[in-house]
């Protein structure tokens, strides 16, 4: 591309320097296009504990797999050239193997660039996704059926699920079971999705993006605040008066309605053998 | 160098296959020794260096990391932790003491598959090929340094064929092995030494440190040289050498300054004169030679 000697004229500089530019600027564009592809995260594929935010941590990573070496159970993997992550990346699929959650925290240790948070030193806080039983129709705690193996395996037992205990309208008199997962207590290691007994896991650890909403932040739970101030906040509701027949009345927020008959004076004795005989006198 | 002979060919003669080769062999056992030690871990157990060509464990205590990468993560605005700060240090210095691209010529893996295309290429003879300008290489330096200040991730490393070629035979290959017969086929058909020697953005960096560096090759012996060009052939970047080996004239030194050279080695193995050997930057004296030019021939 360069001319040899000094036969090189300012023109023929120029028109070097713009092929090269230009070559260069094309593979800029290719290469800074697909790094926008590649940094979306598949929602199945979880970053260890610790890790920044995934456009920081694709910065902050420089892919040497040292978390990978440490990791005690091989959770974690690197991504090769062609799987769907970000290639050389630390990731681990809850499904196939979770995070075991060791105290020490081996993989953050490992990391030299800090791309997974060397200030975490307490895993229950680690927030790597976040637990959602997203299919209803299929965990057969909806169908009021035991199981609770989710509820069992969580390395956060009774704090990051829950076991709520509702009407079993099927069948009128049994109770279902359903697991409740609850986001300041789960870590998203994926142990409850990888011990869901299901051919597909009817609770799956997403990244907290999707898994989570948001209350509007004017939003105040009226209660809340009323016990919070230890009382109405506002103009106190004025009493309820119903409009009730004699010897009626009603309980709001409690027995409903209330029909005040003096003992013995209704239709019925107090002996009930007496409303059985009723009629029957006589015989 | 004699029709039907190859480049080299004479020092076989002169000085037999072993001393004609050695430079080219101690390189190979060190770019495949390194690669050996961050295998044993994984396939043997022995757990004597961890991680890989980017950042690395040794013996649990020495970290070592790669000062280009470091400065990609400085540039995507990552405040990186003191483990990986001090392991670029201890590269750049090194590197600073063998010579800046001492990485491509005795570490990077795909050395030994873009010299494998070119000595399949000088074999087979292929004459022209596309040439790209040995600036280039630069131009994609910068643009990978702006690639990571703008897009802010080290988008570079999700194409940089040497760090995923290396991460693939450690960690498992994945479709590295695409870009690896890619690089191959460049190298022999479309540019002859394209990769290494006109594109890859990691010896460009590498070569900043190499202006610089201590340890060097010399034309010691420039004054017995019979002009057979075998050195010019088997160098991947020729341009260093002439400054050297013939710029007597010029006042040049006969050290090679030249931060792109690689410290093969492959010219003191190919010269069947002995006219290289390995010297540091500062035996650059231009009298020397002439001195001994006048003892050897009174």
């Amino acid at each position: 591309m360069t001319t040899k000697g000094t036969g090189r004229t300012r023109r023929g500089f120029l028109v070097d320097m713009a092929r090269t530019a230009c070559g260069v600027a094309l593979l800029g564009a290719g290469v800074g296009l697909y790094s926008r592809q590649a940094a979306s995260l598949p929602a199945e594929a979880l970053r260890p504990p610790g890790a920044l935010d995934e456009a920081d941590f694709l910065g902050a990573c420089v892919r040497c797999g040292l978390c990978v070496r440490d990791c005690p159970y091989d959770t974690l993997k690197l991504s090769a050239l062609g799987d769907n992550v970000a290639n050389g990346t630390p990731y681990f699929i809850a499904r196939d193997i979770p995070c075991e959650m060791c105290p020490d925290i081996p993989c953050i240790k490992a990391c030299p660039t800090g791309a997974l948070d060397h200030a975490l030193t307490d895993i229950d806080a680690a927030r790597m996704g976040l637990a959602v039983v997203i299919d209803q129709e299929s965990c057969i705690a909806f169908h009021g059926l035991r199981c609770e193996v989710c509820f069992n395996v969580c390395p956060v037992r009774g704090k990051a699920i829950t076991l709520d205990m509702l009407h079993n309208p099927r069948s009128g008199k049994h109770a279902l079971f359903i697991p409740v997962v609850h986001s300041d207590a789960c870590t998203g290691c994926g142990k409850c999705e990888k011990s869901c007994i299901l051919d597909e896991a009817a609770i799956k650890v997403l990244p907290a993006k999707l898994a989570k909403g948001l209350l509007g932040r004017h939003y105040r739970l009226g209660w809340k605040e009323k016990e919070a101030a230890g009382g109405s906040l506002v103009t106190p509701d004025e009493e309820h008066s119903y409009t009730l027949p004699e010897g009626m009345r009603y309980d709001y927020e409690g027995r409903g309605l209330i029909r005040d008959e003096p003992a013995g004076q209704g239709p019925y004795s107090d002996n009930p053998l007496e409303t059985l005989k009723r009629g029957r006198e006589g015989l | 160098m004699h029709p039907g002979m190859h480049p080299g060919s004479e020092a076989v003669t002169t000085k037999g296959w072993w001393k004609a080769h050695q430079w080219l062999l101690l390189r190979r056992v060190s770019q495949l020794g390194i690669l050996a030690l961050f295998l044993l871990g994984p396939l043997a157990g022995i757990w004597i260096v961890k991680g890989n060509i980017a950042s690395s464990l040794t013996l649990d205590v020495l970290p070592l990391t790669d000062p280009y990468l470091a400065l990609q993560m400085l540039l995507t605005g990552h405040g990186m932790e003191a483990t990986a700060l001090i392991g670029a240090a201890i590269v750049l210095v090194s590197y600073l003491l063998l010579g800046g691209r001492v990485y491509c010529a005795w570490v990077c893996p795909i050395n030994i598959v873009t010299d494998a295309a070119a000595w399949l290429h000088q074999r087979l003879g292929i004459k022209r090929t596309a040439q790209f300008a040995r600036h280039s290489r630069y131009w994609i330096l910068g643009l990978t340094l702006l690639l990571a200040l703008v897009t802010g991730t080290l988008a570079w490393e999700l194409v940089n064929p040497v760090t995923i070629v290396y991460r693939g035979l450690i960690f498992g290959m994945g479709l590295a092995w695409v870009l690896l017969l890619a690089i191959f086929l460049f190298d022999l058909f479309v540019s002859r030494r394209g990769w290494c020697s006109h594109l890859c953005p990691v010896g460009a960096f590498y070569s900043l440190p190499g202006h610089f560096s201590l340890l060097r090759v010399s034309a010691v012996e420039r004054n017995k040289c019979n002009d057979c060009m075998d050195c010019f052939t088997v160098c991947p970047e020729p341009q260093v050498i002439r400054p050297a080996l013939k710029g007597a004239s010029m006042g040049n030194g006969p050290v090679i300054m030249s931060g792109n050279c690689t410290n093969c080695g492959r010219c003191i193995d190919v010269c069947s004169k002995d006219v290289f050997r390995f010297d540091h930057r500062f035996d650059n004296s231009t009298s020397k030679p002439i001195a001994q030019k006048t003892e050897v021939m009174p």
